[in-house]
C-alpha cells in the first residue's frame, strides 16, 4: 500500500492565505472581502500587498456577502473570508439569492470548520455547513484536507466561473498532498489501492483515513482511499468504480451525518449500485468545548473510528 | 432630456402595463409599482447614462438595482419600454417559463436585471459592490438603488448604510419609496421607521428629500441635486415620498393594493383612469 508522508504540519488556512496572496500577484481581477477577522484568515499579506483591492467589512457578514456579489457586476472575483458558521448559516439567505440564484462569481472561503475548531464551543463550530452549501443550486463545494491542497484549490476556484464554498479549518494538520498536484475540481484523488473496503474522506479525515488504512494493512484488510475534496459536484464514477471493486464504503467527514459527504455517496450508490455504508461523522449533535484531538475522539472523527466503522462494514458485506 | 409631457405619457402607459399584468395572473403587486412608476419612468429615460443594449457588466453606463423586487410590475414595464426586451413579453410575466417572473432574477436571462430581489434588505449591499467595482475600474458612472420603506426593517440595510458613509462611496444613490406603508399596514404601526433623515444622517449619509415623488419635475429636480452631490466623499439619500397605487382613485390612500390584483370591474376603472398613450402591449 502506498505510503504518505507528512512534510510538517501545517494548517489549511494558511494554505487559504497563500494561494489569495499568489492570486492577489497574478490575477488583478481578485478582490478579497473580510469581516473583521483577517489574521485568522491569513489574509494579511494580500491586504499589505493590494489595499486597493481588500475590503475591510467590519462584523457584518450578511453585508460582505452582498456587497460580493455585487463586486462581481463589472468583472471582479471577490473571496471572501470568514468563519464557516458566519460564511453560510448567518449569511443564507444572502447567499442563496444574491450569489446562487443570481449566478455570482463569488468565492466564499471559509475557515475554522467543523470540530476542530476547539475550544471556542459549538457557537462557532459549524457541522451543518456542507449541507447546507450543498443544497444551492449551482454551488461547487470543497472541503481540502491539508494546506498544499487547500492552497491549489484556491488557486483552481479562481478560474473556475460560478459561486464556490471552499472550506477548510483552523488547527495545524498533516501536510501531504503534493506541492506540484494540481487541483481539479470535481476529480477525486485516490491515494491508496485496496480490495476490501472503500474510505471515501473529505477535509481533516482523509490524513485520519491514511492511518486508518495503515491499522487496517496490519490487521490483513486492503483499504482503499480516496480523497473527495470536491462534494459538489461529486466524482460519482471515481466512487462507484472503487466501491464496485471493493463492495462496501466508509465516509468520513468532519460534519454532521445528514446533508454532509456520506448522504451525498449513499444517493449516488443507491442509485447506481447499493452497497453497505458507514458514516463516520458527528451524530447529529452539536459540539463543544475542548482540544482538536480530544473532540475527534470524543465525537468518532479519528482514524480509531474508521478502523472500527470498516470492521462494521465489511461484516455487513 | 426627455420633455415631461412624453414622460407622462410613459407613465401612463406603464401604469396600464401594470395593471394589466398582475390583472391577467390575479397576484403581483400593484401598489407599490404605481406609487414608484414616475420615479422609474424618469430615471431610466431622463437621468441614468445608459448604454444600448444590455451588459450584464454594466460597464461604464450607470446602473439600477431594484431592491424592493416585489414591484416587478413597474421594472418591467419600465425596462420593456425602454428597449430591453419585447413589450409584448409583458404578457408572460408570472407564468410559466417566462422571463418575467414574480419577483426580478437573472436566472431566465432577462435583459436589465443583474441581481435578484425579493427577499428584502439585500440590494443595499449588491449596489455597494458595484460601486466599489466601478471605483476599481475607473468607471465614473454612478449607482442607483430603490428601496421601501418597510424594507429598512432589515438589518442589512443598516449593515450596508453604516459601511457605505464609513467608506466613502459616493458614486452611489439610494432611494426611498418613503409611502410609508407596508402589508400589514401603515409603517408606524407595523413598526415604525423614526426620522430617516436623522438616522441616514447619523450613520453619515448626505439625505434629501422628493417631498412629490409622483411629480416627474420634482423628481427631475430632485435626482439632479441628488447627482450634484455625489463625488463629495458621502454615499447619498434620497427620500422620495410617494403615493402607494399612484394614478388609479381606489387604490390611493390605502395599503390594501400592496399585493393585490384588481378584479374585471376594477381593471376597467382602473384602465379608463389612464388612457392608452403608447400603444397597449
Amino acid at each position: 500500500m502506498k505510503k504518505y508522508t507528512n512534510t510538517g504540519n501545517k494548517d489549511t488556512r494558511s494554505g487559504f492565505g497563500d494561494g489569495l496572496t499568489e492570486l492577489g500577484k497574478t490575477n488583478e481581477n481578485v478582490v478579497a472581502l473580510c469581516a473583521d477577522l483577517t489574521g485568522s484568515l491569513k489574509m494579511n499579506a494580500f491586504k499589505d500587498n493590494h489595499p486597493e483591492r481588500f475590503f475591510q467589512i467590519g462584523i457584518a457578514e450578511a453585508n460582505m456577502i452582498g456587497i460580493a456579489a455585487g463586486m462581481t457586476i463589472g468583472g471582479k472575483i471577490p473571496f471572501t473570508g470568514t468563519f464557516a458558521n458566519f460564511s453560510t448559516g448567518r449569511v443564507y439567505d444572502q447567499i442563496r439569492q444574491s450569489v446562487a440564484y443570481s449566478d455570482k462569481n463569488v468565492k466564499i472561503c471559509a475557515s475554522h470548520a467543523g470540530i476542530t475548531l476547539g475550544e471556542d464551543g459549538a457557537t462557532h463550530q459549524i457541522l451543518e455547513d456542507i449541507g447546507l452549501m450543498k443544497m444551492l443550486p449551482g454551488m461547487t463545494v470543497i472541503n481540502t484536507c491539508d494546506y498544499n491542497q487547500t492552497k491549489a484549490a484556491t488557486l483552481a476556484i479562481a478560474e473556475h466561473h460560478g459561486p464556490v464554498y471552499l472550506r477548510f479549518g483552523r488547527p495545524k494538520v498533516a501536510n501531504f498532498t503534493p506541492e506540484d498536484q494540481k487541483f481539479e475540481i470535481g476529480k477525486a484523488v485516490q491515494l491508496t489501492e485496496g480490495t476490501d473496503v472503500t474510505i471515501v474522506a473529505t477535509g481533516h479525515l482523509v490524513w485520519e483515513a491514511l492511518q486508518a488504512a495503515e491499522t487496517l494493512e496490519a490487521a490483513g484488510i486492503s483499504a482503499e482511499v480516496i480523497n473527495i475534496h470536491t462534494i459538489k459536484p461529486l466524482d460519482e464514477e471515481a466512487i462507484l468504480t472503487s466501491v464496485g471493486k471493493t463492495g462496501c464504503v466508509v465516509t468520513a467527514e468532519e460534519h454532521n451525518f445528514l446533508g454532509g459527504l456520506g448522504e451525498s455517496v449513499a444517493r449516488t450508490l443507491a442509485l447506481n449500485t447499493p452497497a453497505p455504508q458507514e458514516f463516520v461523522a458527528t451524530q447529529d449533535t452539536f459540539g463543544e468545548s475542548g482540544t482538536p484531538a480530544q473532540l475527534m475522539e470524543k465525537y468518532g472523527l479519528n482514524a480509531a473510528s474508521i478502523v472500527k466503522a470498516t470492521k462494521k462494514v465489511i461484516s455487513r458485506k | 432630456m426627455s420633455d415631461n409631457k412624453s414622460l407622462e405619457n410613459l407613465v401612463t402607459q406603464v401604469r396600464r402595463d401594470i395593471l394589466r399584468m398582475v390583472h391577467k395572473v390575479n397576484s403581483g403587486h400593484p401598489g407599490g409599482s404605481l406609487g414608484c412608476a414616475e420615479f422609474l419612468v424618469t430615471l431610466y429615460n431622463d437621468i441614468m447614462k445608459l448604454n444600448d443594449g444590455f451588459a450584464m457588466d454594466g460597464k461604464e453606463e450607470d446602473v439600477f438595482f431594484l431592491s424592493n423586487g416585489h414591484i416587478s410590475p413597474v421594472i418591467y414595464s419600465v425596462l420593456a419600454r425602454r428597449g430591453y426586451f419585447p413589450v409584448e413579453e409583458l404578457n408572460t410575466f408570472r407564468l410559466l417559463d417566462s422571463r418575467l417572473q414574480g419577483h426580478p432574477t437573472t436566472h431566465e436571462g432577462l435583459p436589465g436585471i443583474r441581481i435578484a430581489s425579493g427577499s428584502l434588505g439585500q440590494g443595499m449591499s449588491v449596489a455597494i459592490g458595484t460601486a466599489l467595482t466601478k471605483k476599481l475600474n475607473g468607471d465614473n458612472h454612478l449607482v442607483y438603488s430603490l428601496h421601501g420603506d418597510g424594507e429598512l426593517q432589515e438589518g442589512q440595510i443598516w449593515e450596508a448604510a453604516m459601511y457605505a458613509a464609513g467608506n466613502k462611496v459616493d458614486n452611489y444613490i439610494a432611494t426611498i419609496d418613503y409611502n410609508k406603508k407596508q402589508i400589514d399596514g401603515a409603517t408606524d404601526d407595523v413598526l415604525p421607521l423614526g426620522s430617516l433623515t436623522a438616522k441616514f444622517e447619523a450613520f453619515g449619509w448626505d439625505v434629501l428629500a422628493i417631498e412629490n415623488g409622483n411629480d416627474i419635475q420634482a423628481i427631475k429636480d430632485g435626482l439632479a441635486e441628488a447627482k450634484s452631490r455625489t463625488g463629495k466623499g458621502k454615499p447619498v439619500c434620497v427620500l422620495l415620498h410617494t403615493e402607494m397605487g399612484n394614478g388609479v382613485d381606489f387604490m390611493m390612500h390605502t395599503h390594501a393594493w400592496h399585493g393585490k390584483a384588481p378584479n374585471d370591474e376594477q381593471l376597467e376603472s382602473a384602465l379608463a383612469q389612464n388612457p392608452e398613450t403608447l400603444g397597449d402591449y
